[in-house]
C-alpha cells in the first residue's frame, strides 16, 4: 500500500485567491493511499519544504504530489528536497495548480474542484512511479573537429586552450579553409591572411591539438562522451617526418599546367605541390590524378631532388581509429559553379567570373599579384558589373534562401576594384541591400557614396558578348524597369553559397540531420543553434547555413564551450526518462516481437537489435534494446510499438492510463 | 437546468503545449475551467488509444496539441503525431467515432493566448454538441464484463 503526501501550497495569495486550498488538501486527504494531506502558504520555502521532509521521514511517504506552480519552475527543488529526506526524488510528482489553475479561471468552485482533479490525477499516477537513478555515462575528453577552415580553427583552438585533447581533421592538405582564399575582410578591409595565418601557425604548434590534413572521416559508431571514429589519412606520398618543407620538389616538377584549386583555377599548380605558400602544414602532397609517374610509370623527377629522401610512392591510405568524446563539425560551405549559370555565360566567357574567383584576384597573394586584370587577356577591366543573388533567392534555381555574405563581398569588391583601378567605373545589379551587422550599413553605404559604386536595382536577364565586350542586360526597377545595358569588361557573379558536396553522406555517417539544401540542421533554430539532434555532435560555422567571418567565429566558440562543458565532467548524468524494452522470464524473453517499427520512429538511432542466446550460444530470439545513452526520451517508439513492449520511465502506460481513468472516474 | 458543462481532457507535450500554457497562465489570460491537462514528454508519445480510454472513461471532448512542424524538441514526434493521427481519424470516422470532438492543435510555447483560444472554442464547440452519451453505443460494451473464473 502506497503512502502519499500531498502538500497543497498557497503561493502566497496567487493559488489560494481562487483556489480553496484547505479543501483540495482536506479532499486529497480522503484517496486511498494518502497518508499525510496538508496545506500551506509557501511549499518552496525553507519550511515548506521542511514540512516534506519531515513528512517523508515521519510518515515513512512512498511517493509525494506537490500542488503549487508549474512542474518547469520548481520540480528540481522538490524532487531535491524529496532526495534530501531519502526519497527517490523521480517518486515526487507536481500539481500544477497555479499556472493551469488559480492563474487562468475566476475564484468559483469549479476552479476548485479543478485543482481537486489535478491532484487527484498525480495522486494516482505516483502510486505507479518506480525508483529510477540518473544514468552514468563515463567521458572521453577528447575532442574531433572536422573541418579546418576558420570556424574549426576556432573551434580547436578554445577547446584546445581549456586543456582538453582536440584532434583536427581536414580534408585539403592545408587547414584555412575558404578565408585564407579571401583578399580583404569585410566591414574593416584587413587582409584576411593577415589576420588567418597566425591562427593557423598556433593550431598547428599548440600542444594539445593533433592536426591531420589530407583526412576525412570514414565511419562513426557509439554516442555522447563515447564516440569511436575512423578517419582516412590519404595518401600524401610523402614521409612527413623527413620532409622539411624545403620547397626544391615543387619548383622541379614538370607537370606545371593543372588549375589550382586554392586560386580558383585562374592559377597553375604542380603535380606535387603545397596549396598555397603560408600553408599549414607546409608540406607538399602528390596529386597522383595528375603526376606523370602514376599515370605513365615513370618521372620520379621529385624522388631525385629531395635532398631527404621524403618521397613515397608506394604510400598507401591509412585507416586510424580514434576515441573521442565530442565532435564539432565545421566543414564550411561551397559556391555554386559552373553549368548553373548559362544566361550569365559563366564557363562560356572567361571574363564572367565568380566572387571567390574575385577575390584570388583582388589578393596581394593572387595569380595577378592583387592587380585587377581580367582572366581572358590580362588587360585591367575599365568596367565592371557585379551580379548579386546570382542563384540567390531563386526558388526557380532550388535556392529560395538569401547567401547572407554577397551583398557586403560584393560591396567590397566594388570597393577594392574603386581603390585599385582608379577612373574604373563599377556597377551592382541587387534584389535588395541585406547589410544587416555591426558597421555593415556604413560600409555599403561608403562605397555608394565614397567609392561612387552605381547600385541599380533590377535583375540581369542575360550577358553575351558583342564586339568584344560583355553585354549586361537588365531592368532596373527603381525606374520603371528601364532596360538597361551595359557594356562591361568583366561580371563578377555573387553566386549561392550551397552545401558542400558530400554533406549528405556526412550527415548520414553521423546520424545528424540535415535540410532541404543540405545543410546541416542545429537542434532547435533559436536555443539550440550549435548542437545538433545527435547529442554530443556540434556545430560551427557556414556548413548550417551561410554566414560571414565574425559569425562563424562567434558560433565555433559557442560550440567549444559546449563541448568544454562536456569536458568538465567525469562522468554524464541524465535524466532516466528514456525508453526501456521489456524483458521477461524464460522462455518469452521479451514480449518485443522484433518488429522494429521503433527503429524507423526513433529519431536518434536509440534503439538497437539485441540477439538473446541460449546457453549452447544460439540465437533464440531478436529484439529491440534502447541505448540509455542516445535515447532523449520522447517517446515516439512507445506510441509506435505494436506489442506494448517498449516503455518510457516516467510516462509509462499504467501511468498516463491510470490519469486518464483518476481524471474522469468520480470519487 | 444548469448549463452542460463538458469534461474535456487536453493532451499535451511537455516543450511547447504545457510551456504555452504555462504562459497563458503567467499572462493571467483567463479561460474556461473544464479543461484538464496531462503532460507527455512530446506529442509523439502520445497513443491515440487513450484518446478511446478518455472517451470511454467520459470525456465530451478532447484536445491533442503539441509543438509546431518543425519545432519539435525531438525533431519530429510531432509529426509522427500527425501521421499517425491521420490514420486515426480514418479509423474513428469508419467507426463511427466523432471527430468533432478531437480538437488536434499546435501551440508553441509563446502562444499563450492561442492556448487560451482553443480551449475557449473547443469547450463552446462541445457544448453545442452535448454530452457525448453515444460513444457506449459505439463501443457496444457489454454491460458487465463476464470474467470466467
Amino acid at each position: 500500500m502506497s503512502k502519499i503526501g500531498v502538500f497543497v501550497c498557497h503561493c502566497g495569495e496567487n493559488i489560494s485567491a481562487t483556489v480553496d486550498c484547505a479543501k483540495v488538501a482536506e479532499t486529497a486527504g480522503t484517496y486511498d493511499g494518502v497518508a499525510f494531506s496538508v496545506d500551506y502558504k509557501y511549499m518552496c520555502s525553507d519550511p515548506g519544504q521542511n514540512i516534506i521532509k519531515n513528512a517523508i521521514k515521519e510518515k515513512g511517504l512512498t511517493g509525494v504530489v506537490v500542488a503549487s506552480c508549474s512542474p518547469r519552475m520548481h520540480e528540481p527543488t522538490f524532487r531535491k528536497a524529496c532526495a534530501e529526506a531519502g526519497l527517490n526524488p523521480f517518486m515526487c510528482e507536481m500539481a500544477n495548480l497555479r499556472e493551469h489553475c488559480s492563474w487562468v479561471h475566476e475564484k468559483n468552485e469549479a476552479t476548485t474542484e479543478k485543482a481537486i482533479d489535478l491532484v487527484r490525477i498525480l495522486v494516482e499516477k505516483v502510486k505507479y512511479n518506480h525508483s529510477l537513478n540518473e544514468i552514468k555515462v563515463p567521458v572521453t575528453k577528447t575532442a574531433l573537429v572536422i573541418g579546418g577552415g576558420i570556424a574549426g580553427i576556432q573551434a580547436s583552438l578554445d577547446i584546445a586552450n581549456t586543456g582538453h585533447k582536440v584532434i583536427l581533421i581536414e580534408r585539403d592538405p592545408s587547414i584555412g579553409g575558404h578565408m585564407s582564399q579571401l583578399s580583404e575582410t569585410f566591414p574593416t578591409l584587413d587582409c584576411s591572411q593577415c589576420i588567418l595565418t597566425p591562427r593557423m601557425v598556433e593550431v598547428a604548434q599548440h600542444p594539445n591539438i593533433t592536426l591531420y590534413t589530407y583526412a576525412e572521416l570514414e565511419s562513426l559508431e557509439g554516442f555522447i562522451g563515447n564516440f569511436k571514429a575512423k578517419i582516412r589519412r590519404k595518401s600524401k606520398s610523402i614521409d612527413e617526418k623527413l620532409c622539411t618543407g624545403c620547397g626544391q620538389c615543387t619548383t622541379k616538377c614538370p607537370v606545371k599546367k593543372i588549375p589550382s584549386e586554392f586560386n580558383e583555377g585562374l592559377g597553375k599548380r604542380t603535380a606535387i605541390y603545397v596549396p598555397f605558400p603560408q600553408a599549414v602544414p607546409n608540406k607538399p602532397v602528390i596529386d597522383r590524378g595528375n603526376c606523370t609517374y602514376y599515370i605513365k610509370g615513370k618521372c620520379k623527377v621529385c624522388e631525385i631532388v629531395c635532398p631527404t629522401g621524403a618521397i613515397r610512392f608506394d604510400q598507401e591510405d591509412q585507416i586510424m581509429e580514434v576515441e573521442v568524446g565530442a565532435i564539432v563539425v565545421a566543414t564550411g560551405f561551397t559556391v555554386k559553379q559552373p553549368d548553373f549559370f548559362p544566361e550569365y555565360g559563366y564557363g562560356k566567357y572567361a571574363d564572367v567570373i565568380t566572387g571567390l574567383q574575385f577575390e584570388r584576384l583582388a589578393s596581394a597573394s593572387g595569380p595577378t599579384l592583387g592587380e585587377i586584370r581580367r582572366p581572358s587577356d590580362g588587360k585591367i577591366p575599365e568596367k565592371i558589373v557585379f551580379l548579386a543573388c546570382a542563384g540567390s533567392r531563386d526558388p526557380a534555381k532550388g535556392i529560395p534562401y538569401c547567401s547572407k555574405i554577397c551583398c557586403m563581398y560584393i560591396a567590397k569588391h566594388a570597393m577594392l576594384y574603386q581603390h585599385k583601378v582608379h577612373g574604373g567605373k563599377s556597377y551592382v545589379f541587387y534584389m535588395d541591400i541585406r547589410a544587416g551587422g555591426k558597421q555593415y550599413e556604413e560600409f555599403v553605404r561608403r562605397a555608394i557614396e565614397d567609392d561612387g559604386v552605381n547600385y541599380i536595382r533590377g535583375r540581369v536577364s542575360k550577358i553575351y558578348e558583342k564586339n568584344g565586350k560583355l553585354i549586361v542586360s537588365g531592368a532596373d526597377t527603381l525606374l520603371n524597369a528601364m532596360p538597361v545595358e551595359i557594356e562591361a569588361d568583366m561580371v563578377v557573379l555573387a553566386t549561392a553559397g550551397v552545401a558542400n558536396e558530400g554533406a549528405e553522406e556526412l550527415a548520414q555517417k553521423m546520424h545528424i540531420s540535415y535540410d532541404p539544401y543540405k545543410f546541416f540542421a542545429e537542434a532547435h533554430p533559436k536555443l539550440k543553434p550549435v548542437e545538433t539532434n545527435t547529442a554530443g555532435i556540434f556545430l560551427a560555422g557556414a556548413c548550417q547555413a551561410p554566414r560571414d567571418i565574425p559569425e562563424s567565429v562567434a558560433m565555433a566558440s559557442g560550440a567549444a564551450v559546449k563541448v568544454a562543458g562536456l569536458f568538465s565532467q567525469d562522468e554524464l548524468t541524465r535524466e532516466p526518462i528514456i525508453a526501456v524494452v521489456n524483458r521477461q522470464a524464460p522462455p518469452v524473453y521479451s514480449s518485443c516481437v522484433g518488429c522494429f517499427l521503433c527503429v524507423s520512429a526513433c529519431p536518434y538511432q536509440a534503439i538497437e537489435k539485441e540477439e538473446i542466446k541460449n546457453r549452447n550460444g544460439e540465437v533464440i530470439k531478436l529484439v529491440a534494446k534502447v541505448n540509455p545513452g542516445l535515447c532523449q526520451g520522447c517517446g515516439t517508439c512507445v506510441a509506435f510499438c505494436r506489442t506494448k513492449s517498449i516503455d518510457i520511465q516516467g510516462y509509462t502506460h499504467e501511468q498516463m492510463y491510470t490519469e486518464v481513468m483518476a481524471l474522469l472516474n468520480e470519487y | 437546468m444548469a448549463e452542460f458543462e463538458p469534461k474535456i481532457v487536453a493532451f499535451v507535450c511537455n516543450w511547447c503545449t504545457y510551456a504555452g500554457a504555462d504562459l497563458t497562465g503567467t499572462s493571467r489570460i483567463k479561460y474556461a475551467s473544464n479543461v484538464r491537462i496531462i503532460r507527455f514528454p512530446c506529442t509523439g508519445r502520445i497513443d491515440y488509444m487513450l484518446l478511446l480510454k478518455a472517451f470511454d472513461e467520459g470525456a465530451d471532448g478532447i484536445i491533442v496539441s503539441g509543438c509546431h512542424p518543425n519545432d519539435c524538441h525531438y525533431t519530429s514526434g510531432n509529426f509522427h503525431a500527425r501521421r499517425r493521427w491521420i490514420m486515426f481519424r480514418s479509423l474513428c470516422d469508419f467507426t463511427g467515432i466523432d471527430t468533432e470532438r478531437i480538437k488536434f492543435s499546435w501551440v508553441s510555447a509563446a502562444e499563450g493566448a492561442k492556448w487560451a483560444e482553443i480551449v475557449n472554442t473547443t469547450v463552446a464547440s462541445i457544448r453545442e454538441l452535448g454530452p457525448y452519451t453515444d460513444y457506449k453505443k459505439v463501443a457496444k460494451y457489454p454491460e458487465k464484463e463476464v470474467i470466467h473464473g
